[in-house]
């Protein structure tokens, strides 16, 4: 599967979007055209081990499949992998000295440019008069996130999470009487479990959850969304939260939810947890769900704003 | 693998049964949260939906040179957002299937065997092997309520589906959730 994802993007330098790639709206524009498509590496290795995983013959096998021959399809094609293209999360790495308004302004052409080209579907809705603003635009649209770091080079990563796993990600605060879940590891683990169990048949799964344990209530749902910007083969550099990361997986997958929820062996592709600090008065556990059709990829810019590197 | 062909009708839709895999071929309807909230408040549909299928679907859809419609990627949206309308609408307009993702509720369920309907689950996020399905783009109504909000008429062949909720009374996804809720107090 490695290989082939090489190919393609070798492949794509012979297409005018690759050839042009020579300032950030071209680098941002392809950015968003790989992400609605292909599957980053890391996760399309994860589900296709699962799809082993399943018994053959059975309902969960039969879903596995169609997501396999998803992944193929939508490569083929250069078209969303899902028709959900999702929120527009931009995560922005920079060095000092960088202009972010306007990075801002190409990301927004670039949006426009890929809703046109159909790698994005016209996704952004009015919350007060329902109406759609057909490119994408709007109020809170699309999400960027800058940070400075002390590299010299830009990394611009990119997530498109849908409204299903959105839907499904949630917030407990702990502790929890219903769940019987206290202020520690233990009252986590419950409430990551509840958040599964419900979650179940919706997001669709197989999934993978971004958990942050703390911060106040706004930082904390956008920390456990990041966690999903990690490698799927990493682990928590804490021994404790690695070892819940490994446990939450193994025991998810012994609930027979399965993909889709049609029952079968792999509810959890992955399980990526870390903390931040919190208030004496709270303790907040939010947990971000994303669906199988795992969205994500990143660039380096070169001097020239050319795309030097793949992330993922 | 079972087939249903279009016309459908209730006899056929009264044979399948939770866990078959079953490919249609005919017609459907894409409707979903602003199409069924629409219907709830009393409007009078656009199309016949007598006999019909109702896919909770927002397509990606591109307009060619020609002003044609294609569409691009069409996986199936959560279902349970239509649980307060979906009863009223197989009563009132006679669907006799429902296509989505993640299942529906005991209405809908009681629904379904009352009035003879089924719930299709399709592969949710599988867009593209799902759009491959639709052979052409019959008919665009609503399209005021937004591109991904319109009722979208479209032709599919051998259209992949499980059955999770039958005209029998039985869910699988209620199934499916008992199973694991005692799984998980076991591991707890
Ligand atoms: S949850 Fe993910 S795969 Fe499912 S419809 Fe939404 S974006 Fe697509």
């Amino acid at each position: 599967m490695a290989k082939k994802i090489k190919a393609k993007k070798n492949g794509q330098k012979k297409s005018p979007l690759k050839k042009t790639s020579s300032s950030q709206f071209d680098s941002l524009l392809q950015l968003i055209r790989m992400t609605s498509t292909i599957i980053p590496d890391d996760v399309q290795r994860v589900i296709l081990k699962a799809l082993e995983a399943e018994e053959k013959n059975t309902t969960a096998a039969y879903a596995m499949d169609i997501i396999k021959a998803n992944m193929e399809l939508a490569q083929k094609k250069s078209q969303p992998l899902c028709q959900d293209t999702g929120t527009v999360l931009f995560y922005i790495n920079h060095p000092k000295n960088f202009d972010q308004m306007a990075f801002t302004k190409n990301v927004e052409k670039a949006i426009v440019a890929a809703t046109k080209k159909g790698y994005l579907r016209q996704n952004s809705v009015s919350s007060l008069t329902g109406e759609n603003s057909g490119v994408n635009l709007g109020p809170g649209h699309p999400s960027i996130h800058y940070h400075q770091h002390k590299k010299e080079m830009v990394e611009v990563r990119l997530m498109l999470k849908g409204g299903g796993c959105e839907n499904v990600s949630a917030q407990y605060s702990l502790p929890d009487v219903t769940l019987e879940a206290g202020r520690d590891l233990k009252g986590v683990r419950k409430v990551i479990f509840d958040a599964i169990l419900k979650a179940q048949g919706k997001g669709c799964g197989p999934g993978v959850l971004g958990v942050c344990i703390g911060g106040d209530r706004a930082h904390s749902h956008a920390h456990a969304k990041e966690q999903l910007l990690r490698f799927l083969d990493d682990k928590s550099p804490l021994s404790d939260l690695a070892k819940l990361e490994e446990e939450v997986v193994m025991t998810a997958n012994k609930l027979g939810i399965g993909p889709m929820g049609f029952g079968g062996k792999t509810t959890l592709l992955g399980c990526k947890i870390d903390h931040l600090n919190r208030l004496p008065a709270s303790f907040f556990v939010s947990i971000s769900y994303m669906c199988w059709a795992f969205r994500r990829q990143g660039i380096v810019l070169g001097k020239k704003d050319e795309i030097k590197k793949w992330l993922y | 693998m079972k087939r249903i062909n279009y016309p459908f009708t209730q006899e056929a839709i009264r044979e399948l049964k939770v866990g078959d895999n079953v490919l249609i071929t005919g017609k459907l309807f894409t409707g979903r949260d602003a199409v069924h909230k629409y219907l709830h408040e009393g409007n009078k549909s656009p199309v016949n939906l007598k006999n019909q299928i109702i896919y909770h679907c927002g397509p990606v859809t591109l307009k060619d040179k020609l002003g044609k419609w294609r569409v691009t990627a069409a996986g199936p949206t959560t279902s349970i957002r239509e649980e307060p309308y979906q009863w009223e609408v197989i009563r009132d307009h006679g669907i006799v299937g429902v296509i989505g993702k993640g299942g529906m509720g005991k209405k809908t369920l009681d629904a379904c065997k009352e009035y003879g309907c089924v719930y299709f689950h399709a592969v949710g996020g599988a867009a593209q092997v799902l759009a491959e399905k639709i052979k052409s783009v019959d008919g665009l109504f609503l399209e005021n309520l937004g591109l991904p909000e319109a009722i979208w008429e479209l032709t599919v062949e051998d259209f992949p589906v499980v059955v999770t909720m039958d005209s029998h009374g039985r869910s699988l996804h209620d199934e499916v959730f008992k199973v694991s809720e005692e799984a998980l107090k076991k591991l707890l």
